[in-house]
């Protein structure tokens, strides 16, 4: 059940936006559609919606084939990035929309749309604005408005796009836990896209990275940090410390750094980049053998953690990231050299 | 951009803005003030008892009801095409839109005596369908049918050229919202567009019908000027002119005058809620089609 | 891999786009169609003889030329209209902005009749002027009253919303840098508002050159002397000479035609160089 997109491929004029994708959304996920601007995701959702049309590929929502359905017909929720609420009616008015619509036999009574309207209106915590006009609303209430409106028709999907792109960071942050309490609430499907990679990894169940029209990984928050499948994902998903080099005989040379692997069995050489995280260094000021020697450039506190930017001897930037307590432990300053060894280090075959 | 932060801009020195504005006003009080007022002068040159014989004279009477009729077939006419054209201008794209955005601009471009030829060229004596209408007994040139098309005509694009960039100022997201939550085709128009479109709508109604109730070269040319016949307000003014009689035109053309005023005052009361609202419209639809716009937020 | 049919979201395309072009084909395109029609079935030597008759070219004359007179003062005194309604402030602006509106609202045939009942010899107008020997009503210089009175609004129309959009920081800067307001106005201000006046003047010229109701009456209707184009158009039909009517039509068209690719142009023009 829930949502199944099959090999679905969308061009605009010689833009191409999706090419072969494919993806599962189970039923009641939470599920986030991750990536760059042109990366795809929205017009993803869209054609999932209805309001596009995939050159070829098809939509299953709830075990149903929607793909030739408009999207009246697909009982999808649609919340647009700007809203889309509609200026000349009132917030009551609005979520009430969808409801007034419905053909006369579907429609409810007028006193059972009041009551739905005013259910809705109190689970967004909006009730006492029902009367106002969306130009009276901040961002964020546009939004909640926006949500009341498409979950009135009681859609057996939710689709929002770039939901909290337009509004600023501590009220994107209030919204973010609202929206997860909210879906743990009434477990509906819903499907969202952001470019915001920590909006996607706190709150959905599971993440599809995107990138120039094709999924690079869809899994679990976890899977993406702590597997990345590819290059674009590690990167795309917070700062990273790429070393160049390449893969012989099992082993892994690049630059200063030796590492072992093993996959990589037969003699012929590949180009290949090294990917190792901020966090993921020991630093030190003697020399353990499997790291190399840097200067320490620049140090930033951020909060609990400290941030160090060190000028490596492969001629490199490097970033490292340590808790507050290490860092005084080491007593260090700006031009001290360090030694800097990579916990960890995922390779990736060009 | 707004006119309260002019006293605060650098401006001419006191003598130079003095002498400028002098000059504009001298100008505008000559070319435009004085017409105007001279046309109430003349009309009530002979006195109150004159101006209504004038007024309430049959072929007056005729007049202003063929006026009336031919605004009142051509105002709702376009207005009908205006929106039609407007929604499907200004909320879907297509190859030929520009074109199609110049077609409707013709009427514009063309003298009101060539709109009023051709209407004759159509349905004329020797006209294309000429022969065939006097056949079947049909007049429509020198008769009110040619009269309310050629009216049509010169009235054509007002409605449209307001209408279309508003639908496409507003863009499509709320229609689409609308449409996800069910709407159906008429229902979409009636809740969604038209209030979004109404300030314009109205706007370009009121132009359509001072031009409309105000043409005078095309209908001329297709009226046959049969008096009490197929003699607009307009056409009746110039032939009591020609006959001498100029208070009695000057009369029946104060009626035009105050059409004009009342034009005018509601151009301006509905100009400033048209920008209001268009320019609130172009705010909120702030959308990006990936087509459009590859490096976008 | 097979390229579905796209569908379009919102509903009634097909329809409004039906009832626009029909209603666009009836009304203006077929009824415009019957111009090159007819045309066709003159002979080249027939359209010749009629377009050069030396009356009709008279009238070329009178119609280019005085459009041109009245469009050049347009210009001038509706670029002065502009700049003080756009800028100052004086009791009863809103009332002057919204009569500049008037040609536009008012019957040509009203603004013909009162044109020329003011400034005929014994007209409020026509009378002082006469003491100077100078006559307006029934001679080309009538025309041309008539033709600025149609034109004013275009130039003025056009203008004012470029000079209300102009960024008072550039005005500031100069100043800063040393410039002298006539230095400001003259080397920042009127480059700026070039395009938008050249069109201004453009479409008061166009429109001048078809106009009828508003010269008809001040003209006076002397062959040779004070015949505007499109009366000659009316006099050919009353005569049901279709054909001398249509080929003087299909000249001022050509004309038209020509002015709005250059008003056009101009309008492009304009918008490159104020887009950033």
């Amino acid at each position: 059940m829930g949502i199944e997109v099959r090999g679905l491929t969308k061009t605009f004029g010689s833009f191409v936006a999706l090419r072969d994708v494919s993806l599962n959304v189970a039923s009641g996920e939470l599920y986030a559609l991750l990536g760059p601007s042109g990366s795809g995701k929205t017009t993803l959702l869209r054609i999932i919606a209805g309001l596009e049309t995939a050159d070829s590929g098809s939509v299953i929502l709830e075990g149903e084939d929607a793909t030739e359905r408009n999207p009246r017909e697909r009982r999808v929720g649609f919340v647009f990035q700007h809203y889309a609420l509609f200026r000349h009616m009132s917030v009551f008015e609005n979520v009430a929309f969808g409801l007034r619509v419905r053909p006369r036999s579907r429609r409810p009574e007028d006193a059972e749309i009041k009551r739905r309207v005013k259910d809705l209106l109190e689970l967004v915590q909006l009730d006492f604005m029902a009367d106002r006009r969306p130009s009276e609303l901040s961002g964020g209430q546009r939004q909640r408005v926006a949500l009341a409106r498409a979950l009135a028709v009681e859609p057996k999907v939710l689709l929002l796009d770039e939901p909290f792109g337009a509004l600023d960071a501590r009220v994107r942050q209030e919204l973010r836990r609202w929206l997860r309490r909210l879906h743990d609430d009434i477990h509906l499907t819903s499907v969202f896209v952001t470019h915001d990679q920590e909006e996607a990894l706190e709150l959905a169940d599971r993440v599809a990275v995107m990138n120039h029209g094709v999924i690079e990984q869809d899994g679990t928050p976890d899977d993406v940090v702590e597997r990345p499948a590819t290059p674009f994902v590690i990167s795309f998903l917070g700062t990273v410390n790429i070393f160049h080099g390449r893969v012989e005989d099992g082993r892994g040379i690049f630059g200063p750094l030796d590492v072992e692997y093993p996959v990589h069995g037969d003699s012929q050489p590949r180009t290949a980049a090294a990917y190792t995280r901020p966090h993921e260094f020991d630093v030190s000021r003697t020399e353990t053998g499997s790291g190399l020697w840097a200067v320490l450039e620049n140090v930033t506190a951020s909060g609990a953690m400290v941030r160090l930017e060190l000028a490596g001897a492969h001629g490199g930037l490097l970033h490292a990231e340590l808790g507050r307590d290490q860092f005084e432990r080491l007593g260090v300053k700006p031009g001290d050299r360090l030694y800097v060894t990579p916990r960890k280090v995922r390779v990736f075959v060009e | 951009m707004s006119n309260e932060l002019r006293t605060a801009r650098l401006t001419e020195p006191r003598m130079v803005r003095w002498a400028i504005t002098v000059v504009a006003l001298a100008f505008v009080a000559l070319f435009l003030v004085l017409p105007l007022v001279a046309v109430f002068a003349e009309a009530f040159a002979k006195g109150l008892d004159a101006y209504r014989t004038a007024i309430i004279e049959p072929d007056a009477v005729a007049a202003l009801e063929l006026t009336l009729l031919a605004a009142g077939v051509a105002v709702p006419l376009n207005v009908l095409f205006g929106v039609a054209a407007g929604w499907a201008i200004g909320k879907f794209q297509f190859r030929g839109r520009h074109l199609l955005l110049t077609l409707i601009d013709l009427p514009f471009a063309v003298s009101p005596v060539i709109a009023g030829l051709v209407f004759v060229l159509l349905f004329g004596r020797r006209g294309w369908l000429g022969p065939w209408m006097i056949d079947h007994g049909l007049q429509v040139v020198f008769a009110t049918p040619g009269i309310i098309l050629a009216t049509i005509f010169v009235s054509f694009p007002f409605v449209a050229r307001e209408v279309i960039p508003i639908m496409e100022a507003v863009g499509t997201e709320e229609e689409e919202a609308a449409r996800v939550l069910g709407a159906g085709g008429l229902q979409l128009f009636f809740r969604v567009t038209l209030p979004n479109i109404k300030w314009g709508l109205l706007y370009g109604v009121i132009l359509a019908n001072a031009r409309a109730m105000g043409e005078f070269g095309a209908v001329s040319v297709v009226s046959g000027h049969i008096r009490g016949l197929t003699n607009t307000l307009p056409l009746h003014v110039e032939i009591l002119y020609n006959e001498y009689n100029a208070q009695a035109a000057f009369a029946v053309a104060s009626l035009l005058g105050c059409l004009a005023i009342v034009t005018l005052i509601l151009k301006a009361i509905v100009e400033t809620r048209v920008e209001r609202s268009a320019r609130a419209a172009a705010h909120a639809a702030i959308e990006v089609r990936p087509w459009e716009s590859k490096s976008a937020v | 891999m097979t390229i579905r049919a796209q569908r379009r979201v919102l509903p009634g395309f097909g329809l409004t786009m039906g009832i626009t072009v029909l209603y666009l084909s009836l009304i203006v395109l077929i009824p415009l169609a019957t111009l090159p029609a007819r045309t066709m079935t003159m002979s080249w030597v027939q359209f010749r003889d009629t377009i050069m008759d030396p009356r009709v070219v008279a009238s070329y004359r009178l119609s280019l030329g005085a459009s041109l007179a009245a469009a050049a003062v347009n210009a001038v005194f509706g670029a002065l209209v502009a700049w003080v309604l756009a800028r100052y402030s004086f009791p009863g602006r809103r009332i002057v902005d919204a009569l500049i509106d008037l040609p536009f609202a008012l019957p040509t045939a009203v603004a013909g009749i009162v044109l020329t009942t003011l400034y005929a010899p014994t007209g409020w107008l026509g009378a002082p002027l006469a003491n100077y020997g100078v006559s307006v009503a029934f001679t080309p210089l009538g025309v041309t009253v008539a033709l600025i009175f149609i034109g004013l609004p275009f130039v003025v129309r056009t203008l004012q919303p470029v000079i209300e959009d102009l960024d008072p920081e550039v005005e500031e800067a100069a100043t800063s840098l040393g410039a002298s307001r006539a230095g400001v106005l003259l080397r920042i201000i009127l480059p700026n508002l070039f395009p938008a006046w050249l069109t201004g003047f453009a479409l008061a010229f166009a429109r001048a050159v078809g106009e009828y109701g508003s010269v008809v009456f001040i003209s006076g209707n002397m062959p040779m002397r004070t015949e505007i184009s499109p009366l000659l158009i009316v006099t050919k039909l009353e005569q049901y000479d279709y054909a001398g009517a249509t080929a003087i039509a299909v000249v001022m068209l050509a004309i038209a035609f020509v002015l709005l690719l250059a008003i056009n142009g101009l309008q492009a023009w304009a918008r490159r160089r104020v887009a950033p």
